[in-house]
């Protein structure tokens, strides 16, 4: 458990520029997603933490002392890894054994032992312990590459998407597994990910990236409902925000050049005429597809809505977010 | 299932194939039964024409090959009967063994060279195809060019500048000397097919080794090493092989201490006559050693195993 402290990170692959001047402060205990499309520096920020790849100016503090020349090893995180990464040649237990086995630590195996099977316990693969890492699901081996972070109790836990492959059922599981843990144990987590609801109901804090930068950090509801930019607000939101033009509608503020609306923040009933272009039934909710003066809009509506592609119905905003020629928002 | 198809091949297809393999193993394996056999006649067998395909087998050729003989008066014959089933066989020709020969040697030479080259071979070039695998060296792409390069001409277009090399560093008709040369020939070979091999294992697995808590080296010695296990099984093969049957720089820069088989077992002819069987036993043992390390070996040639931990 600790907190972590990146200064003025850069870091670059030949010529391109992974991070520019990345700052980001994770306090002990906090749960930070970061968020970003691919190529964004997510994985890189990450890797630059755990020591597998060298920042090439800034600085990285664990527990306020600078890690930056330190091996992997001594920085003392753990990391799961997006491609599973688990030891081929080994059975699922001793994946799981092999952190506590390491020379840095010195657990007698009897404890190994009992730890393992907690975590096995933990993520449903007890059944599989003597399998071979070959021999099980995509499903399985993540559970088993997320068992091995767990399994030991370093100062930060980083995660590269660890959820990707799962099912939806055995991934709300986990969800909350990881919170459980997370709440238990008070460490601190660095997590990247895609999906929306990971970010919106395990973090404390979110991070956004864009293009080796961070755009904005704060608590999800913040990045939620006050976007610094077009670029974050879209990264949240499930549909995605619509981006329109300012002036589709009437009272926006001066300077805005786009606005921003989210599916929930649509009025039917008044406003303009949109025609219906396509209808999702999702079964708790239905998306309606629209089209207003050429410009297609997402919006939700109840799931017993009697509506057909070809109704015209009545919108108007409510809650627009605006945005200047920049893509900042203005307040 | 369709009558023919790409993935099944027909049934007389599948006949004409294992006739043609059946064949061609009967080939390559032709003139090996004749040498096992030949080891098993007699010296009359040996010579017999038409060649025998059944005869009565016996042991003399390998007590030829084991022994060295003389020939003794009638009396002396009578008054030292054979002790034991090999000197009885001596005995029938009207000779007693003088002494053990010095093929025991000679194999034992053989295999201190063979696999001592081999063992080198493998451990320097799984590093050197590690750390060009992994690290950035500076010309990585001209040094593994250059290490390539030694292997562009036949390694005897240069004996005369080592056997006066060897000659003047006093490495001449040693074991040491010769170990060093077989290395240095198989290098550049083992060098470039552990590179492909280790090239083959995800970064990820040492890196997930590093964050466990391990350093470099281990994360090298138990992750990496293991699933090299394939690049290291058939790379050692293919050193055996080559400095096990190596011949010509044997008989140049080896003539006593330092022998090893290959060039002893033709002198057999000088030494008892033209002693086919013992030459065949001779040549029958030298094959044994690389046979059995292939067979051990051969586990860990099934590729696939260790592959597909890693989404790709």
């Amino acid at each position: 458990m600790a907190d972590v402290v990146l200064q003025g990170i850069e870091k670059k692959f030949g010529s391109v520029l992974a991070i520019s001047n990345l700052n980001l402060e994770i306090k002990d205990g906090a749960f930070v997603i970061l968020l970003g499309p691919t190529g964004a520096g997510k994985t890189t920020t990450l890797r630059l933490i755990a020591g597998l790849e060298r920042p090439d100016s800034g600085d990285i503090k664990i527990n306020g002392h600078s890690v930056v020349k330190n091996t992997p090893a001594q920085r003392n995180v753990a990391m799961v890894f997006q491609q599973y990464s688990l030891y081929p040649h080994m059975s699922v237990q001793d994946n799981l054994a092999f952190p506590l086995r390491s020379p840095t630590l010195n657990f007698s195996e009897a404890e190994i032992k009992s730890k393992v099977n907690e975590i096995a316990e933990v993520l449903q693969i007890k059944d599989k312990l003597n399998n071979r890492a070959t021999a099980l699901s995509g499903g399985e081996m993540q559970r088993v590459s997320i068992g091995r972070a767990l399994v030991r109790n370093p100062s930060i836990y980083l995660m590269d998407e660890p959820l990707s492959s799962l099912d939806a059922k055995l991934r709300a599981d986990l969800r909350l597994e990881l919170k459980r843990i997370h709440a238990q144990v008070g460490s601190t987590l660095l997590y990247v990910t895609h999906d929306q609801t990971e970010a919106m109901t395990m973090a404390t804090q979110v991070g956004v990236l864009d293009k080796g930068q961070l755009v904005q950090f704060g608590t999800p509801r913040e990045i939620y409902e006050k976007p610094s930019s077009l670029y974050v607000a879209s990264r949240l939101g499930l549909p995605r925000i619509n981006s329109l033009p300012a002036d589709l509608f009437s009272g926006a503020p001066r300077g805005a050049i786009k606005m921003g609306l989210r599916p929930e923040h649509i009025l039917q009933g008044k406003g303009k005429l949109a025609s219906v272009i396509r209808i999702e039934h999702l079964g708790d909710q239905t998306r309606l597809h629209l089209s207003l003066e050429g410009f297609n809009i997402v919006t939700l509506t109840d799931s017993e809505t009697k509506l057909a592609v070809g109704d015209k119905i009545k919108i108007q905003p409510n809650n627009a977010l605006y945005f200047d020629a920049n893509g900042n928002r203005i307040e | 299932m369709s009558k023919s198809s790409i993935s099944e091949p027909t049934r007389g297809f599948k006949w004409i194939a294992a006739i043609l393999v059946a064949f061609y193993s009967l080939v390559t394996i032709m003139p090996l039964l004749w040498i096992v056999a030949t080891g098993f006649k007699s010296s009359a067998d040996s010579i017999a024409y038409p060649p025998k395909i059944t005869f009565q087998p016996s042991l003399e050729g390998y007590v030829n090959l084991f022994t060295t003989q003389t020939r003794q008066t009638k009396e002396f014959m009578a008054a030292n009967p054979p002790k034991n089933w090999y000197e009885e066989i001596v005995h029938s020709k009207g000779m007693v063994i003088a002494g053990p020969s010095r093929f025991g040697e000679r194999f034992l030479n053989s295999t201190i060279i063979g696999f001592g080259s081999t063992f080198l071979s493998v451990l320097l070039g799984t590093m050197a195809a590690y750390a060009f695998s992994r690290f950035r060296v500076p010309l990585k792409d001209d040094l593994l060019f250059f290490i390539l390069s030694t292997r562009m001409m036949p390694p005897i277009a240069v004996a005369i500048p080592i056997f006066l090399m060897f000659r003047a560093v006093g490495l001449s008709d040693t074991h040491a000397g010769m170990i060093l040369l077989y290395t240095a020939v198989n290098l550049s070979l083992s060098v470039w097919l552990l590179k492909g091999f280790i090239d083959e294992i995800p970064r990820e697995y040492e890196e997930a080794a590093l964050i466990d808590g391990y350093t470099r080296f281990q994360a090298f010695y138990k992750v990496v090493l293991p699933q090299a296990a394939t690049g290291i099984a058939s790379t050692a093969i293919f050193c055996l092989i080559f400095a096990w049957n190596e011949y010509a720089f044997a008989v140049l820069l080896t003539s006593g201490t330092a022998q090893t088989a290959p060039p002893f077992i033709p002198t057999i002819i000088g030494v008892a006559g033209q002693d086919w069987p013992a030459m065949a036993a001779g040549a029958t043992i030298f094959l044994l050693p690389v046979m059995v390390f292939t067979i051990l070996l051969r586990r860990h040639l099934l590729r696939g195993i260790t592959f597909g931990a890693v989404r790709k």
